[in-house]
Parts: C-alpha cells; structure tokens; sequence
C-alpha cells in the first residue's frame, strides 16, 4: 500500500480521452518519476492529484484517504505539497514573507483572522521562516522582491516554501523546465539533499532524462494517456517500448 | 508591496547570524516609522483648522480657505471611506465599484437611530457599522464568486440596486424605509424615546454636545473655527488609521497582499483565498458604513444619491490619486478631491473677471474665456486631468509624488519612507 493509491483513474476533455484506467502507487519514501512524450497525459493526471481537475472515474487516495472532490487548499493541507513547471511565488512581496506565508499556513490553518498583532513580532513565524531561508541558502536574499530573483532561485524558493510545510509527499511539475543547465544541476543536487535529509515521498514528472535518470528510484513511463511501463531507471533505460513510444521508431529499427 | 521586510533588520553582511533587530512591540504596537506616521495624522488633524486657513478672513485669497466645519468634516470622513477602500483595493486587488453602497447604508441606519431612539450620535454610528458589514457580508458573499472585472461588475450592479431600492421601492407609505427622494430626516412626530427636547438639544449630539457647535478663534485678520463635529470624525479617523495600519502590518495584511501577488500559490500553500477576501470586503464595507454614519450625525438627512454608482467612482479616485496600498494615500486622495469638489467650484466667472481685472480688456476677455470651463461647475474637468496626469506620472499616487520631491532634498537620493515600497510597487505594476 503506497502513500498515493491512483485506481482506474480516466478524464475524458470533449472527444479526447487524455487518461484512461491509470493505476499508480506511490511507494512511501522514494522518488517516483512519471515521464512520457508530449501530450501523454503527465500534467493532467498531476492535476486530477491536487485537486485542480477532478476524474471522471476512478479514485484517489493519499494516506487512506480519498482526496476526490476536496478543494486544492484541502488537499496541501493533508499533506501534498505541489511544484509548479513555472515557479509560482508571491512575486509582489519580498522572500522573506514568501517564506512566512506557508509557515502560517502550517501552524494556523487554511484561514485564520489575525488583523491586529504585528507580524514581525511573531517570534515562531519569523523564525521558523528564517531557518527555511538558511535550509535553502537565501538568507542574503530574504528582503529581495521575490520577483526579481533569477528562475533559479524562485526555484528553489518554492521548493523552501513547499518544504516549510512539512509535506510528506511533493509533487514536482517539470521542476527543471526552461532552466540553464547549470540551474538544473543546482536543483538536483537540492532535491538529492532534501531526499536525504527528511522522510519526504517525491512524485516528480520531468521531460529531462538526465534528470530523471539522477533522481528517480521508480520510473512510471505514459503514453497516450495510460501507463505503457513501470519498473526501476536501469531497466527502463533499454526498454524496448519506451524508446518506441519517446523516438517514434519501432523496436526493430 | 514589502512594507514590512524593510523593518527585517539584518545586515547582509552577516547572513550566517540572523541578528534581528527589535521586531514589533513599539510604542502602541508599532514600529518607530508606523508610529511617526500616526503622529503626524494625529497632527494633521488636530490643528486642521489652523492649516487650512492660511488666509486671513477678509482677504481675496479667502475664498482657497477650507478650514470650515462642513468641510473638514468631509475631508475626515471621506478619508474614513477610503482608507476602508484601500483596505480591500490596494491590498487584494479586488476593485469594489459598489461601496457607496455600504456608505448609503450607514446613513439610513444613523438617521434610524435618531427617529427612534434620539438625538446622541453614537447609537446611531454603532448600528451603520453593523448594519453595513452585515450587508458587506451579503455582497461580498456572492460578489466574491467572480474575480476581476466581472468582481467590479458584480459589486456595481449591487450598488446600483440598492440605489434603486432606497430610492423608490422602499419608500411606499406601506413601508417607508428610506423617504426616497426627499431623503430620510427625522420628524416630530418620531417616537425618539430617549430625547427630551426640555434637556438636551434638537440636533445630533454626543453626551448634550451638539455636532454643529463650532468655536471661533479670532486672531488678527483670522479666524479659526473649532467644531465639535469635526474634531468628533477626526477621532473615528485616526482610530480607523491606527487600525489599518495595525492590519497591513498583521499577517492578515501579508495574506491580502499574497492574494492579489498569486492565488494558484496561495490555494497550493494550503491556504483558501475566499475568507480572506470576504474579511477585507466585510471590514472595507464597515469602514464605509462608518463614513455613512458619520456624513447622517454631521447632518440628520440621508439620501439615496449617496449609494450612487458616481459616488463609488469618487472612492476610487480618491485611493487612485493618493496612492493605492499605501496607508496615508487614501487620506491625502480624499482630501484633495473634496478640496476640489468645494474650492474650485466655487469660483464663478466674476471671481474670474476680478482676478484677471489687471490685463488689457480684450486678454482679459479671452483668458477667462480659457479659464472658466475649468473652475466653477467645470472642476470635475479639472480634476480629471490631473487624474490623467497622475495616473500617468505617478502610479504610485500623491504619495510617490511626496517621495520623488523628498528624494530630490535627501542627500543620499535614496529614497526610504514608510510608504515607499507600496509605492513603487505600484509604479512597478503599472
């Protein structure tokens, strides 16, 4: 019984089947990468996950617990945690309260109407969002506007910002797209340490297969919106029908 | 908009040793900047009448004196009215058209109170807050569903529905709520079961004080008037002041501000946007119904045109031209374009032909012919292109406008205020 049980899961947009009977389980404590062409139905199924889009058919569940039909706030706050493909930070504030907010968000709640206290004076707020600056090495960018950074650190200031949360499963949209290389060898090396340093589950879909390749303990390939193969990097590496469905040649070419 | 990371006080020089510096717990809860600010409110308001009578009474100038009781009270009201708006526009974004709405409701509830119960102002300034964000909460409710320009809409549409039942559908002699066009007033005939008109005055009062008392200070050439009133909505406005500043530094305020900065984050951060936004909406709506109350115990007479869509249009303008987000824009906003809306429309084509008496009879003629569809009935053409101008100029309202003069007199050109960052967040947006 994985972390994530995904069972029969189908969406159907219009006269496009985008997935059909997609059955997934994420094992608790392991990278789990789901790679596929374009168009293979990777974003959609990531969204049926956090509650953006809701399935057709089939069930979800983390924990035990369905997550079917709960708003996407809900969702993070049992625990899921979500990387968008383009960072998604509070561009107008400064990195220093980009990192407050999930931490509120943590210890208060979905909502909570704290309109009078000041809040540099909430000493566990402040500190706790500075130790996640330090975790992330920003803490020389913490009165940055979080808008001004370079992709790459937006980043990994979201990523801070997920972890601040504690999730125990992070979903990682194409964490790598669009970045320098020199970038994407930043932000493995920080998933590799984030791994190691906490008992996190990490989903991560990615295009890059150097990327997935450095991370991944278990590989979910998609294709045409169902799950063509699963199995470890090494053998996914030489498997004949994933190098059909990426190249669009046939085995026996 | 990072009003508070200035405050965050640590040295980039040692970023391994996060020393902060002391962090809130100032005087009144504030920060040293914040409190400055509050005092020179404080100021501002209280020697108003000074201020704005910089003319001696009888001079030719007299006339650009605001330091009248009318028109300091509309000065601090109003500015009650936009702080309110610019809790919910210049914080989450959300562009309300409809908050006459909320003000039209505070009057009515005010000149209610003093039909049934009596004369003493603050039952009736009780019952326009609550009244007003309990119907805040209603609009807000459903408004709230959309965002953007159908949000704007929304908000519109309730305004100007409410317009239309205060103006005719509420006031049938069946069940006459609002007197439509006349205005509610307060009759003798109403019960005012607390008023004895033996003891205490026929007009608003606080306590036996009357809200048109006014004291007159006679100095040399100038005289200087002291109202009750007026010194009565100063207090409910410095009070509102405090208050908004208190909520813009509260992580509520960081929350409103996350909400306009980026939704999607705020939803996957575990965070629901909804409660926030209807907070900020029911709070601006009872700062509006504040503002309500307070126009009805200035002068016992509330009218439907007060929830007019033009009324709401004028609170935008007033945050808009003093500086959206910021906490002392609003204010200085609503000061000017009542300034405006009484100075410059009073000046009349003969107040014209006299101030242009020195040129020749022919240039006379034609500048005043040039001047006149700006002043008098036409200052609403003025007024406009200085919004133009400002808009344009300066984003970030009047008070980026203070900032640019203050950076050219600082030594260092660096501006840092307490505004600026919301400042030129806004230049940054536009």
């Amino acid at each position: 019984m994985g972390i994530l049980e995904v069972k029969n899961v189908g969406k159907r947009f219009g006269g496009l089947q985008a997935l059909s009977d997609i059955n997934l389980s994420i094992t608790q404590g392991t990278v789990h990468a789901i790679i596929g062409p374009n168009g293979a139905g990777k974003s959609t199924l990531l969204n049926c996950l956090v509650g953006k889009l809701i399935p057709d058919t089939g069930s979800v569940s983390f924990e035990g617990k369905s997550v079917l039909g709960r708003k996407p706030h809900e969702i993070n706050q049992m625990g899921i945690s979500r990387v968008f493909q383009t960072p998604e930070i509070f561009g107008d504030l400064s990195v220093m309260e980009n990192m407050m907010i999930p931490c509120l968000a943590k210890r208060d709640g979905a909502f909570s109407l704290q309109a009078y206290h000041a809040l540099l004076s909430d000493r566990e707020i402040v500190d706790r969002a500075e130790h996640m600056l330090e975790d992330m090495n920003m803490a020389d960018k913490r009165n940055m506007h979080a808008a001004a950074m370079s992709r790459g650190d937006k980043r990994r200031l979201e990523i801070g910002m997920c972890l601040a949360q504690e999730p125990r499963l992070l979903l990682l949209d194409e964490p790598t797209a669009g970045m320098a290389r020199a970038d994407t060898n930043n932000t493995i090396d920080l998933l590799k340490q984030i791994k190691d340093s906490r008992p996190i589950t990490i989903a991560i879909i990615e295009h890059d297969m150097h990327v997935v390749f450095s991370l991944a303990e278990w590989i979910t390939v998609l294709a045409q919106g169902t799950p063509l193969v699963e199995d470890t990097p090494d053998k996914i590496k030489g498997h004949p029908k994933v190098r059909e469905a990426y190249l669009g040649e046939s085995a026996e070419h | 908009m990072t009003d508070q990371t200035q405050h965050i006080a640590t040295p980039t020089s040692e970023p391994a040793k996060p020393a902060r510096k002391r962090v809130g717990g100032g005087i009144l809860g504030l920060t040293r900047k914040d409190f400055a600010l509050l005092v020179i409110v404080i100021l501002l308001t209280v020697l108003a009448p000074f201020l704005l009578n910089p003319f001696p009474t009888d001079s030719a100038m007299a006339q650009f004196n605001a330091g009248y009781p009318d028109l300091m009270q509309r000065f601090v009201i109003f500015g009650i009215f936009a702080i309110g708006f610019n809790i919910l526009f210049g914080l989450t974004g959300y562009l309300s058209f409809g908050h006459a709405a909320f003000l039209g409701v505070g009057s009515y509830s005010c000149v209610w109170m003093f039909k049934l119960l009596g004369y003493n102002v603050l039952p009736g300034i009780g019952l326009a807050i609550i009244i007003s964000g309990l119907f805040a909460l209603l609009i807000g409710f459903i408004s709230l569903r959309r965002s953007g320009i159908y949000f704007s809409i929304l908000t519109l549409a309730f305004a100007q529905m409410s317009f239309a039942l205060a103006y005719s559908v509420l006031s049938n002699p069946k069940f006459n709520l609002t007197n439509g066009e006349t205005g509610l007033q307060v009759y003798t005939n109403d019960p005012q079961i607390f008023h004895n008109p033996a003891t205490t005055v026929n007009a608003p009062h606080i306590f036996g004080l009357a809200m048109r008392e006014t004291e007159t200070l006679s100095l040399g050439r100038w005289d200087f008037q002291f109202n009750v009133g007026y010194y009565l909505s100063a207090f409910f406005m410095v009070i509102c002041f405090y208050l908004a500043i208190r909520l813009f530094r509260s992580p509520f305020g960081m929350m409103l501000r996350a909400v306009k900065s980026n939704q999607q984050r705020l939803n996957y951060t575990g965070l629901n946007p909804k409660p926030y936004t209807l907070a900020a909406f029911v709070i601006s709506g009872m700062y509006a119904g504040l503002a309500g109350g307070l126009l009805s115990a200035m002068d016992p007479l509330a009218g439907a045109e007060r929830m007019q869509w033009t009324a709401s249009g004028e609170v935008v303008l007033m945050t808009i031209l003093g500086g959206a987000g910021t906490l002392i824009g609003p204010v200085l906003g609503a000061g000017f374009i009542k300034y405006f809306e009484n100075i410059f429309s009073k000046i009349n084509e003969s107040t014209l032909q006299a101030w242009f008496a020195f040129m020749p009879d022919g240039m006379q003629d034609v500048v005043v012919a040039i001047v006149y569809p700006f002043v008098g009935k036409g200052w609403n053409l003025t007024l406009g292109l200085l919004f133009m101008v400002v808009v344009i100029f300066l984003p970030g309202g009047l008070v980026q406008g203070g900032q640019k003069i203050a950076t050219v007199f600082r030594r260092d050109r660096k501006a840092s205020g307490v505004e600026d960052d919301a400042a030129e967040q806004r230049q940054a947006g536009e």
